[in-house]
């Protein structure tokens, strides 16, 4: 793959040029002419309605590293890999329910991140802390997997060498600088765009060149038993219960992390949100056809040195080279919105709920803009290093780590919509042990993310997260109980 | 209404529900074309509870 593909690469360049263009001309998109202030930079001034929301959460939710990732894992390893698509599907009756009664709480109050809620409600800075800080290191290694997943086409167009991701990098960097939320959200319309062109063409030209889904599941199958038949087109017993509590596990940990919460926190009304939920599925059946990709690659027959070239492989194997490059283009472009959002999410919560916090309790909204504005680039400088300097496998695993500790801070963030009775002391030491023994679990199993149990004879795996969460709830409330006992009164105040 | 949103988890997260092949739809296996189905199902549910409940009053 030396060769460099030029008529892939120009393509790939030129809308790489148009989005980077968009991205600056996004500061000035709906903007009010207000002063400076961290709800227009970090939330583009809370003002997003219907079809901006769908694209941004789309775009962001949806990122270039799943369109990589899904098909690979779901070529590795078959059905077990779909987990994703009842993940996407049981999440938004979740968001139906619960993110219109966060985006009130955090409307009302001006709040602008996830700890800003819990610190509001409990009055702890140490449970906030422990939100914000959990929030920034989960997103850190997210940051850097949408790099990998830009990687793997730019490495497909036969450019080698790192200089092409720095650059693309820096010039992210810059326009997330000077336009805020504004520029992921402008330029979520031509990425989600590109992408919905992108899968409908393969979804329906690759199976008729390779004969049919019916052929396509069945190329699938024949590899998978020609592999030993560990795993399969349907799960085998022991994956059942991994599966459904990945899914469930996944879908109460999405919208814990900071950028999917940004763009929650950016729409215009709670009406906005619920609309969404109803809306926002188109993307999963965009997803679960992303996921095929990975049965189209062997139906192609495809000699792949890593499953994440199973989608490039597959464009360049069976398209034009222009139409491969337009592909990768919306690939790449999928990077830059997730990356854009994640750093102002994570920058917003280092703004709030750390600078402001600890460092200067005085500042005012254009600081906390400009405070923002400067730990959005140390954040993807980070995240570039990251991937630069550590093995890849490194970010893998803290992004499987992250999903498991951004799903610690849900019984902080989400029962108190329901419910004042839970403690910040109770809730923290909960967190702690879910964080905790999860992360031991993970690590003492090689870094997969399931844990077993044995009950009565019988052996049970499931997804650690879950169980850390479960862990985490039992004794957040055991450790309320004793608190409430012996603090009657308590400190806590009432929810503003 | 709000029960309706719990019709997902159930459907999907009951795993032996539909981990067959048989019958297939259009060469999907049915743990696939089940799943797919269950997209629109969703949205549509979520919809119905969208329409039953009363409108915000400041919005």
């Amino acid at each position: 793959m030396a060769q460099i593909e030029w008529e892939a690469l120009s393509v790939f360049v030129f809308f790489f040029a148009l989005v980077t263009v968009m991205g600056f001309l996004a500061a000035r998109w709906k903007s009010a002419g207000v002063r400076e202030h961290l709800d227009e930079w970090g939330l583009g001034g809370r003002q997003f309605g219907t079809w901006i929301t769908w694209f941004l959460i789309g775009g962001d939710f949806y990122t270039a590293y799943t369109v990589i990732a899904v098909p690979a894992l779901v070529y590795a390893v078959g059905a077990y890999g779909f987990f994703a698509l009842p993940y996407t599907i049981i999440v938004y009756p979740f968001v139906f329910a619960i993110m219109p009664m966060l985006w009130k709480v955090a409307h009302k109050n001006g709040y602008v991140t996830a700890a800003d809620v819990v610190h509001g409600t409990y009055s702890s800075r140490a449970l906030e802390l422990a939100v914000a800080l959990t929030g920034m290191v989960a997103t850190m290694p997210y940051i850097a997997l949408q790099l990998i997943g830009m990687g793997v086409v730019i490495k497909a167009m036969g450019l080698s060498g790192d200089w092409p991701i720095i650059a693309a990098f820096i010039i992210l960097a810059l326009y997330t600088y000077s336009s805020g939320l504004r520029a992921p959200a402008l330029i979520a319309f031509v990425k989600d765009t590109m992408i919905y062109i992108v899968v409908l063409v393969a979804v329906i030209v690759v199976p008729y060149k390779l004969g049919g889904y019916g052929a396509v599941f069945s190329a699938a199958n024949d590899a998978f038993v020609a592999k030993g038949g560990q795993t399969g087109i349907i799960l085998k017993p022991g994956q059942l219960l991994p599966f459904a509590t990945l899914a469930l596990g996944s879908a109460l940990a999405a919208f814990m992390y900071p950028h999917t919460l940004t763009g929650v926190f950016a729409s215009k009304s709670a009406d906005t949100i619920r609309k969404n939920a109803i809306l926002l599925p188109a993307y999963t059946l965009l997803l679960g056809l992303i996921a095929l990709m990975g049965y189209m690659a062997h139906a192609a027959k495809l000699n792949l040195s890593s499953p994440n070239d199973a989608v490039p492989m597959l464009f360049q194997t069976l398209f034009p080279s222009w139409f491969a490059g337009f592909a990768f283009a919306a690939i790449a472009i999928g990077a830059l919105v997730p990356a854009a959002v994640m750093s102002i999410g994570a920058a917003n919560l280092f703004t709030r709920n750390v600078w402001k916090s600890y460092v200067n309790p005085g500042i005012t909204h254009a600081g906390e803009a400009s405070v923002a504005k400067v730990t959005s680039l140390v954040v993807k400088v980070g995240a570039l290093a990251f991937i630069l300097f550590l093995p890849v496998q490194f970010a893998l695993d803290l992004q499987l780590l992250g999903g498991l500790w951004i799903l610690q801070t849900f019984p902080a963030l989400v029962f108190l919509l329901f419910t004042r009775w839970f403690r910040a002391e109770g809730l923290l030491l909960g967190w702690a042990v879910g964080i905790g023994w999860g992360s031991w679990t993970a690590w003492s199993n090689g870094m997969k993310p399931l844990a077993s149990l044995t009950l009565g004879g019988e052996s049970y795996t499931f997804f650690v997260g879950l169980g850390a969460l479960i862990l985490n709830i039992a004794v957040a409330a055991v450790a309320t109980l004793i608190v409430r006992m012996v603090l009657p009164k308590g400190t806590a105040t009432a929810r503003s | 209404m709000w029960v309706l949103l719990l019709i997902p988890f159930i459907g999907l997260l009951w795993v032996p529900f539909y981990n067959f092949t048989e019958p297939s739809l259009f060469g999907f296996p049915f743990f696939y074309w089940y799943q797919f189905a269950w997209v629109p199902i969703t949205s549509f549910l979520i919809w119905l509870v969208y329409r039953s409940r009363t409108p915000d009053e400041t919005e």
